[in-house]
């Protein structure tokens, strides 16, 4: 403890230790020591920063996203020598987004890390992301040193505090010696049960501090014990109801993705012929190709996954949690179903719909289990005759297909370029959007066959995640192709990380939805605001629909090149196919196409806030007629 | 509305109870009163939370208290328990007036633990409503100061929230 008070006397210092201790390091040759030696391997007489490194290292940290500064200082000297690859952003922001791409691409945790203070707190927009839309992520964030916490000293900034409603969990690490036993529980907390992310706070003298280390580390979290195994006779009910069902739906949420279940999932589809919704967090859980596959249900859902979900008799819910957006008007959703709800959050279960049958597990587990009881089911009573459902499905896929009008005045569709580009990119590439129009085009018009495919802000709706998402997707996947979708609202918050991937050689790709508006917000305008655009235009673009010349303020061409990336850009619908295949040549460097689209088009289907789902508009003006009522 | 008194065991560690509290307010739950203090175990406190709500928000609690990870156990205590609340409140008491407030505290079987030449300090224990009554009795003479702790509860018979023969915990799954 004499370290601890003499880091406190004097906080900007080293102490003794840990100067000994890392002069020891930088006096050799940096590749033969930390980067040559073992992880977990025990060490003592190391500082906090080392300890901290080697618990990276041992949990299998690859890479991390983050920014240093005066209290994390002594974590990034180790860090200089360690197998962990530190991408250098440009704003803590991008690390936090970039930290939940990685680990939505990979499906490992994703890492980041950030200083006292403003650093911290620019990491809580991506924490406050990745906890709606349960991502796995550890940010270490450095504190002042354990004397001035609480004096308003510099840079301070009560980082477990503010992060408490939006991590899964977080830590004030007090000790060095608990290093290990923290930064392990951390990665299990933020991976196991219902991922999410999870805040380590390590004050700078503890950083300091000389300690042991070993490996592994107890972990002592005894008020945590998720439960993935599903209950048998839940399990058993949940088959009899959906043997029992002649219009069921199977409701697929952000679970199965996370839990890795999109093979089962589809076992449990063929094998009861039920069609399969994947929401906005599920999609690429279950091929669009799959002739079972009615789509996306929700506000900008098919028309078919919202109408069946309406008219279904049995829904099973699997890792999905009945957010708004799905459920539209709460009293009149699913009105007439039995409803099975499968998540490992038993939270969720009965937060917003009372489930009949109600499962806490894994989705894999849940599902395979499923399969088991269903399977028995069918051996001695046959498999349900789903056919008076599927005429009825059948007829709304074929009248209200998912479909786009071209713009009267000639200008490129932004649908058109989203399609072309699902097409010419096909489904092994990664996508990933902002949030808005381009948003909810990207998920109708490129078509997900593959799990991790898709990466989007969901739950909390962040501008400005496309670009960082993107850049971790391609560092954790760098043999996919990876297109960030972006609209020129959102790449205007967080484009400055296209110079940390020139630099650190993340070649991303970047298609710019450009309509020179917040989109969405003017769509809202339109509908609902009598056309009155209060502040929804970036810029001046076609404002006089005649020969005005457009303002291009910024011009995102330039502005890509100025980041060290290849700017193009496209106006017209016949260069569409040719610039996307030029960008797809390009793997030195990231690009951006800008794609300079007309702002009039909007994004249908639609269920307008608050409204029932029965009440959703195929396009405007087009109300579907569901009177043929239940089959 | 409904009363609910539950006995949560958490770990003993720094921040709980802002993490508790604070996801009462997060999640729009009203607390009526919480107690916090020590176990006979060193690592674990107490916290006695009483609610006032129907029963399905009460479920949303329960779990939403289970998530986080330093909530070790929550056991509702139902008819079947001990519920008290402590209260000190000043009176005041002039010679005039003084046999009817000892008299009051006398019925009541509470204590005084203070007295000077114009008040006294009165000690009770009871249920929130044995207290009531007697606030209601005191007011009219004159209260210059109370202080009133939240209800603190166990179950009656040998059953305890840990070691053998446990009470049964509120469900984790649903």
């Amino acid at each position: 403890m004499s370290t601890t008070a003499s880091a406190q006397a004097t906080p900007g210092a080293p102490t003794q230790a840990a100067a000994a201790a890392t002069v020891g390091v930088e006096s050799t040759d940096r590749s033969l020591t930390d980067a040559a030696r073992p992880a977990g391997a025990p060490a003592t007489g190391i500082t906090g920063a080392q300890s901290l490194v080697r618990s990276l290292e041992a949990v299998g940290v690859d890479m991390v996203f983050g920014l240093p500064g005066g209290a994390i200082l002594p974590l990034y000297d180790p860090l200089f020598d360690s197998s962990v690859r530190h991408v250098l952003v440009r704003h803590e922001q991008g690390a936090g987004h970039a930290a939940t791409g990685y680990a939505q691409a990979t499906g490992r945790v994703g890492v980041c890390m950030a200083t006292s203070g403003p650093g911290a707190t620019n990491l809580v927009t991506p924490l406050a992301d990745a906890y709606m839309d349960s991502v796995p992520v550890v940010a270490i964030t450095g504190q002042v040193a354990s004397g001035f916490i609480g004096t308003d000293a510099f840079q301070e900034a009560d980082i477990r505090g503010i992060t408490m409603p939006i991590t899964k969990h977080n830590f004030l690490v007090t000790d060095a010696a608990e290093i290990p036993q923290r930064i392990a529980e951390a990665f299990h907390l933020a991976s196991t049960g219902r991922p999410g992310p999870v805040l380590v706070d390590v004050p700078k003298d503890v950083l300091q501090a000389t300690t042991d280390f070993s490996w592994p580390p107890r972990i002592d979290l005894p008020g945590y014990k998720p439960t993935t195994r599903p209950h048998g006779k839940q399990v058993r009910e949940a088959a009899a109801v959906i043997q029992a069902a002649r219009q069921p739906v199977l409701y697929v949420g952000g679970g199965v993705l996370k839990a890795g279940a999109s093979e089962v999932l589809r076992e449990l589809a063929e094998l009861t012929g039920a069609p399969v919704v994947t929401t906005l967090m599920a999609r690429g859980a279950f091929p669009d190709s799959h002739a079972q596959h009615l789509g996306m249900p929700g506000m900008h859902g098919t028309v078919t996954a919202v109408a069946a979900l309406q008219k279904a008799d049995v829904l099973v819910a699997l890792g999905a949690r009945f957010d708004d957006r799905v459920t539209g008007k709460l009293e009149s959703f699913a009105p007439g179903a039995t409803v099975v709800h499968a998540d490992i959050d038993p939270a969720e279960i009965g937060k917003n719909r009372k489930a009949d049958v109600p499962i806490v597990g894994d989705a894999k587990e849940t599902i395979t289990e499923l399969v088991a009881a269903i399977t028995a089911l069918q051996e001695k009573e046959g498999r349900a005759d789903l056919s008076g459902w599927w005429a009825q499905l059948d007829r709304w896929r074929e009248t209200y297909p998912l479909g786009y009008d071209l713009p009267e005045d000639g200008a490129l569709s932004p649908q058109y370029v989203i399609e072309r580009l699902g097409e010419i990119a096909g489904p092994d590439a990664v996508y990933c959007a902002g949030v808005g129009q381009h948003q909810m085009w990207a998920a109708q018009f490129v078509k997900y066959e593959k799990p991790g495919t898709w990466l989007n802000s969901g739950g909390l709706g962040t501008m400005g995640y496309a670009v960082p998402a993107a850049m971790g997707a391609k560092a954790g996947r760098p043999e996919a192709t990876v297109w960030a979708v972006d609209g020129d609202g959102c790449f205007q918050m967080t484009n400055q990380e296209l110079a940390t991937c020139a630099i650190e050689g993340i070649p991303v790709k970047v298609a710019l939805i450009n309509n020179g508006n917040l989109g969405m917000v003017r769509q809202w305008q339109t509908l609902f605001y009598e056309g009155r655009y209060s502040n929804t235009r970036l810029h001046n673009r076609g404002s006089g629909g005649g020969e005005i010349e457009p303002i291009r303020i910024p011009d995102f061409v330039q502005l890509a090149e100025a980041l060290g990336c290849v700017g193009l850009r496209c106006e017209r619908a016949e260069d569409v196919d040719k610039v996307i295949e030029e960008a797809m040549a390009i793997d030195d460097r990231p690009v951006v196409i800008d794609f300079v689209v007309g702002s009039d088009a909007q994004v249908w289907p639609m269920v307008a806030a608050g409204a029932s789902n029965d009440d959703i508009l195929a396009a405007r003006d087009v109300r579907p007629v569901f009177t043929e009522g239940p089959v | 509305m409904t009363r609910h008194t539950l006995s949560v065991l958490v770990e003993n560690k720094s921040g709980v109870l802002a993490r508790v509290s604070a996801l009462f307010s997060r999640r729009g739950f009203n607390i009526e009163s919480l107690a916090v203090g020590p176990t006979e175990n060193p690592d674990l406190s107490r916290m006695t939370i009483v609610v006032d709500v129907e029963s399905q928000p009460l479920e949303q609690i329960t779990k939403q208290l289970n998530k986080l990870v330093e909530v070790i156990k929550i056991v509702e205590l139902d008819g079947a328990s001990v519920q008290r609340e402590l209260l000190l409140v000043k009176v005041r008491a002039p010679l005039a007036d003084r046999a009817q407030v000892l008299q009051t505290v006398e019925l009541f079987r509470a204590k005084v633990i203070d007295v000077n030449a114009d008040t006294v300090t009165v000690e009770a224990t009871g249920t929130t409503e044995k207290l009531q009554a007697l606030l209601a009795v005191l007011a009219p003479l004159g209260i210059k100061e109370m202080a009133q702790s939240g209800t603190v509860a166990l179950a009656r018979g040998p059953r305890s929230m840990s070691g053998a023969g446990t009470l049964r915990p509120v469900e984790r799954s649903a």
